[in-house]
């Protein structure tokens, strides 16, 4: 079992686009993905489920993998979130 | 955040006349537009703005419903409408198979958070098959509104 803890950095945070990036992603691993907000948690192959977390940006997500290729899903799933941010921008930075 | 908080149910479509996405589209946005939820002059604009989203992924993400959305910049806020086909749509769906209910959303481009919560309602609800079986079960705009204001009560769903 491999697990992370990951930020959502992109100004619009986890909607459907990324979700599908994610569950896209995800699918390609033999490893069963669970994805969870503190509130829920749901199955990262799932796009209705991923829909359902509205991880805004900011919010900080836990990704467990159990399975073969846990570890390698997850440096995977943490590098499309964190570092390529779902090809997105981050929020504009706000003028003092 | 409930359904009631941007669902216009006056807007419903209990029986959309399209044969196909871009159609079913069309009479969404048109349906949203008379009941005045869409600013004056938007709704060509707002038509064509989904259906280029809905052509860079389906929202069709299977098991009957689609949720064709938009971010739209002269959106002030974030409003849904619902629509019915008793005969099925062909909306592109990641299973390739007829869509039954739609949830069209338009969001406003500034606040993101709120879309990602309207979404949530929605999906939270559409996963369950009791739901989108009730759903499509409703063959008037006041049988939708009931189902969505008893989910909105909700201690049984």
């Amino acid at each position: 079992m491999s697990k992370a803890t990951v930020e959502i950095k992109n100004a619009d945070g986890l909607h459907m686009r990324p979700a599908m990036l994610f569950v896209d992603l995800a699918s390609q691993f033999d490893s069963d993905i669970t994805v969870s907000n503190g509130q829920s948690s749901v199955d990262g192959k799932s796009i209705m489920q991923m829909s359902m977390l509205a991880a805004t940006c900011g919010t900080k997500l836990s990704i467990q993998a159990e399975g073969p290729d846990a570890h390698k899903a997850i440096d995977t799933l943490r590098h499309l979130v964190e570092v390529q941010m779902f090809n997105e921008p981050a929020p504009a930075r706000r003028t003092q | 955040m409930k359904f009631t908080d941007f669902v216009c149910f006056e807007a419903t479509i209990p029986e959309l006349q399209a044969k196909n996405r871009d159609e079913a589209i069309g009479e969404l946005v048109t349906a949203l537009d008379k009941s005045g939820k869409l600013p004056k002059g938007t709704r060509e604009d707002i038509i064509k703005a989904v259906i280029k989203r809905e052509k860079e992924a389906s929202t069709g993400i299977g098991k009957g419903v689609a949720i064709p959305h938009v971010k739209y910049a002269g959106a002030k806020k974030a409003v849904a409408v619902i629509g019915q086909s008793s005969a099925g749509i062909d909306f592109c769906a990641l299973d390739e198979q007829p869509v039954y209910s739609v949830i069209l959303l338009i969001s406003p481009v500034d606040n993101p958070d709120r879309h990602l919560q309207a979404m949530e309602t929605v999906f939270r609800h559409l996963q369950h098959e009791r739901f989108r079986k009730f759903l499509r079960q409703c063959r008037t705009p006041e049988k939708v509104e009931d189902l969505l204001r008893e989910v909105d009560e909700g201690p049984s769903w």
